[in-house]
């Protein structure tokens, strides 16, 4: 007889915690998201990690049923190294925002992307503090007006994945909170990629900044406004499909797939595996010059940080053999008082 | 080679106190560790204090360039590197004029003359020759071709002129070795060590430029008498000769193996902190696991992480680190997860004096976090002792689930001194349990408490025992959020009361003199040998005078206040500007005085003893004290 394992579904990862989000707040479809694919992920909860930085985002934690620290400002990714390099065995995921992950902890950030640490980090966008009320965050838009810049914002946005793409990222998406079907496959990518999976999900603060992305989430303007990235198909959008990219030397541009003459051939094909300068041009086409793309830009396969650190304990203990204590303390000249 | 040496005396010592100083290019902590490693291979007492400047190489032949390293070395046991000078050696003007305060009246100055010239005078800003001054009729002063004899030593070597002149500091270790009757067989092994595989030739020169150095003893006359300094009665036992830092590191391999479990070192580089990095790095097949993270913040995180999975995590810093820690320190005393926290101290504020010495990051451990949040705190006393202070707390962590801090200080973790080696089997063994799924009843609490108001530390990849841990307010039991008035008030005394049971774990403060009397002296960390040594001092001038050195800075032992109430007056030495004295001076309402240094530097005896005996004379005549 064969033991049968548990089949698991959402609910098994639901806490029993009251969810705190304000109603209509992005953040409630990403959890739903996220409870739907981790039965699918197929990782045990108990094998499962959140860590979370400060913020409305950074709550999640405390609503699924796995393992989870809901730590400091900024701070999550650090957490979550120290974790998954001594704790391999476990699934760990970073929930962030836009404030937490590039402000207050922008240089975590970095370095947990250029390590390649194997943890799964989650980027609710938002463009705003939410959670002290409203004031203007790396990402919100020059001359937006906020609690904190009521003559407009003069600082020059970050763009999240041209971060993580410059510190070399092996896997680089971007989904949209109630584009739940595309959202909840990113996921899933992120989870089965070994090494840091960063995922930048555009999420709709209804109280302090709402409508940021009604572009990319009203289904009426969405596919006008994004293009969904799949490997080795062109770049084709628009409700009528009928819009492509070309590359033209160094830089992209828009065709018309009706009227300029221009095959389905001719496009740029998408390539998760490209040089990186590939990404880099996805990642700089915005809005209103360009559709956003959404879905995998990067995923190439490189070593993973906690993989290349035990690898040299490994190493070690194979070379000189398991450490012997009372060696270690008598090592060096020694003497001997009779 | 000369004959001279049949007729040379030998007087026999019981102890001695050397400095070398130079460029913090020539080689003097070489020297310096290398005459230690000798003379406690001989069964000296020994104790060293080095001294460098900040800068990896400032300029030659400055004042900021001075490197200095200070040895006691006994017959009898020694607790400091010693106060004022028997021997110095100065390689040049700036290290001479910089050094000779501390040179006793009749000590023995060696100077390198070749490096007196008006340029050398020049760079350490002197408009006259020290060496021509009157008051050096005061010293034996011995003046050695050093630069010209060590060119002619390892001219055989075909060297470049600089290459030949690095070897001087080995000519001069040969000197002080004929001078103190050292044997040169660890430090011709140790050369062969270092150089003989990779440069034989540097090697050979190196051994030929100490040779030389030793035969320069035997020969010149301005050295009539060598010096015996017989073996001290040490405890017996296998000793070494240890590091601050290196007993630390020591005693965090040393504490993962007796709890089974894997050591974390999370840290980012600082001064004086960082070579235990260093040592912890090179034992990986201890299976440890060192992270030097992008920054302070990180590297404290990081060991929260570790922690939460269960492994003993470690961090460590300097004061300026431990203040980019706070929040995170704040974090781990929510978590109520064991992990330890190392701050090496130096002089500051800000960045301060980085490689100098002080007490001054007290206040800042016990306080210096938002909130009510005490945490444990230890302090070790010696370099031997940072060995035995980490394994006991590591033990307190564990009990108490909780972040321990220790408290060590530029002082010890670069001074070194004999450590008996201890029998492994007879370190203590850590006990650690978490929870499993089937071993409690109901559902898992995980902020329920133990006798000791522990949290069960249930680790993630336990079936059935998942739970969320974060920095809000927790519900007590279920570690839930908890906004609640009551709840709150709770749990900042739980986690009070948590620390303060850590003292139930605790060996009772122990007095070394009288069990009442006039004075007690109450000191802690690093001082503990200035002041051991002190105290017996003032002891042996009729002095009615204990000694009580501190190792448990929160909570303190229980018997401290009682153990107060029995002397007259309380002086409280520290490197400081009084910090346990704050501390003491609330808890126990005792009008305690302080006796307060803050220029870098250790204690000397002498002023110590000079402010014990003020302060008593002062209680005796119903004055206040001049000291603080």
């Amino acid at each position: 007889m064969t033991a049968t394992l548990p089949v698991l579904t959402a609910n098994d990862f639901a806490s029993d915690q009251d969810i705190r989000w304000c109603p209509g707040c992005g953040d409630y479809s990403i959890l739903a998201q996220m409870k739907k694919v981790l039965p699918e992920i197929g990782v045990a909860p108990e094998k499962t990690v959140f860590v979370s930085g400060i913020g409305c985002s950074s709550r999640f934690p405390y609503y699924v049923n796995t393992y989870g620290v809901h730590s400091i400002h900024g701070r999550a990714p650090a957490i979550a190294t120290g974790l998954k390099v001594t704790r391999p065995d476990l699934t760990v995921w970073v929930i962030t925002g836009d404030g937490d992950a590039l402000s207050i902890g922008g240089n975590h950030f970095i370095h947990l992307l250029r390590r390649n640490v194997d943890v799964n980090i989650i980027l609710f966008n938002n463009r705003i503090y939410g959670l002290t009320k409203g004031q203007y965050s790396p990402t919100s838009q020059e001359g937006q007006i906020t609690k904190s810049t009521p003559m407009g914002s003069v600082d020059h946005p970050l763009n999240p994945l041209m971060i993580a793409l410059g510190a070399q990222a092996t896997f680089v998406a971007r989904s949209i909170d109630v584009h739940i079907k595309h959202l909840g496959e990113t996921l899933k990518r992120a989870a089965a990629h070994k090494g840091t999976s960063f995922v930048e999900v555009y999420q709709n603060c209804n109280v302090f900044n709402d409508g940021a992305w009604s572009y990319a989430q009203d289904k009426s303007t969405r596919e006008d406004h994004t293009i969904e990235l799949q490997h080795g198909k062109p770049l084709i959008y628009g409700k009528n499909r009928d819009k492509g990219i070309r590359l033209n030397g160094l830089t992209l541009e828009i065709v018309d797939l009706n009227s300029s003459g221009v095959k389905e051939d001719d496009l740029l094909f998408h390539d998760e595996s490209a040089d990186i300068t590939y990404p880099f041009l996805l990642a700089r086409m915005r809005r209103p010059d360009f559709p956003e793309p959404i879905g995998v830009f990067r995923q190439v396969v490189d070593s993973t940080f906690e993989d290349e650190v035990r690898g040299q304990i490994k190493q070690a203990e194979a070379k000189r053999g398991p450490g012997d204590l009372q060696k270690l303390l008598t090592g060096g000249d020694t003497w001997t008082v009779a | 080679m000369s004959n001279n040496s049949a007729v040379k005396k030998v007087q026999v010592v019981s102890g001695v106190t050397v400095r070398l100083a130079g460029d913090s290019g020539d080689g003097m902590q070489l020297l310096g560790t290398q005459l230690t490693n000798t003379s406690a291979l001989a069964g000296n007492d020994v104790a060293t204090f080095p001294d460098f400047p900040a800068e990896i190489r400032a300029p030659r032949g400055t004042r900021g360039g001075v490197s200095g390293f200070q040895v006691q070395f006994a017959s009898h046991e020694v607790h400091t590197p010693g106060d004022t000078l028997d021997t110095l050696v100065a390689m040049n003007p700036a290290a001479l004029v910089t050094n000779l305060p501390d040179l006793r009246p009749g000590g023995t100055l060696i100077v390198n003359e070749d490096s007196f010239e008006d340029k050398d005078l020049k760079l350490a800003k002197l408009r006259t020759n020290p060496l021509e001054d009157p008051s050096m009729e005061n010293y034996n002063v011995v003046k050695v071709p050093l630069t010209r004899l060590t060119k002619t030593a390892v001219a055989p070597f075909g060297m470049s002129v600089k290459e030949a002149d690095r070897c001087k500091n080995f000519f001069a270790m040969g000197l002080i070795y004929w001078l103190y009757g050292r044997s040169m067989e660890t430090t011709l092994k140790f050369i062969n060590g270092k150089f003989g595989a990779k440069d034989p030739n540097l090697a050979r020169a190196n051994e030929a430029a100490l040779n030389a150095g030793w035969a320069f003893g035997e020969t010149i006359e301005a050295l009539p008498t060598s010096f015996a300094v017989q073996p001290a009665r040490l405890k017996p036992g296998v000793y070494r000769n240890i590091m601050g830092n290196q007993a630390m590191a020591l005693g965090l391999i040393a504490a993962s193996k007796r709890s089974n479990k894997e050591l974390f070192y999370g840290s980012y580089p600082i001064t004086p902190a960082s070579d235990i990095l260093h040592e912890l790095c090179k034992y990986k097949n201890f299976g440890v696991c060192t992270f030097q993270a992008e920054d302070e913040i990180a590297a404290a995180c990081a060991t929260i992480g570790a922690a939460y999975g269960g492994q003993m995590a470690v961090t460590c810093s300097s004061g300026p680190g431990i203040a980019l820690k706070g929040e995170a320190m704040g974090l781990a005393l929510m978590l109520e997860l064991p992990m330890i926290l190392l701050n090496i101290q130096r002089g500051g504020p800000s960045t301060g004096l980085p490689t100098k010495t002080e007490q001054s990051d007290l206040l800042q451990v016990m306080f210096g976090r938002n909130g009510e949040s005490p945490l444990p705190v230890l302090a070790a006393q010696s370099p031997a002792d940072c060995f035995n202070i980490v394994v006991e707390a590591w033990m307190l962590a564990v009990k108490l689930m909780s972040p321990v801090i220790v408290l060590s200080d530029g002082y010890i973790a670069n001074g070194s001194e004999p450590w008996m080696i201890p029998n492994v089997d007879e370190l203590p063994h850590i006990h650690i349990t978490h929870p499993q799924r089937n071993d409690h009843e109901g559902p898992f609490l995980p902020y329920g408490r133990d006798e000791l108001l522990a949290r069960p530390w249930a680790i993630p990849g336990t079936p059935e025992l998942m739970h969320r841990v974060g920095g809000l307010e927790k519900e007590d039991g279920t570690g839930n959020i908890s906004y609640d008035a009551e709840n709150h008030q709770k749990m900042v005394h739980i986690r009070a009361q948590k620390v303060a049971n850590a003292a139930q774990l605790l060996p009772p403060q122990h007095v070394d003199g009288p069990a009442s009397g006039d004075l007690l002296v109450l000191s802690w960390g690093g001082t503990y040998g200035s002041v051991y040594t002190a105290v017996h001092e003032a002891r042996r001038e009729g002095r009615s005078v204990a000694h009580a050195h501190i190792r448990y800075m929160n909570p303190f032992p229980n018997n401290l206040g009682e153990i107060i109430s029995r002397y007259d007056k309380v002086l409280i030495p520290e490197l400081n500007m009084g910090q346990l004295r704050m501390l003491i001076r609330s808890k126990y309402l005792v009008d305690a005085v302080g006796f307060n240094k803050v220029k870098g530097k250790p204690f000397s005896i002498s002023e110590l003893v000079e402010a014990i005996c003020d302060a008593i004379d002062c209680e005796k005549h119903g004055i206040a004290a001049r000291v603080g």
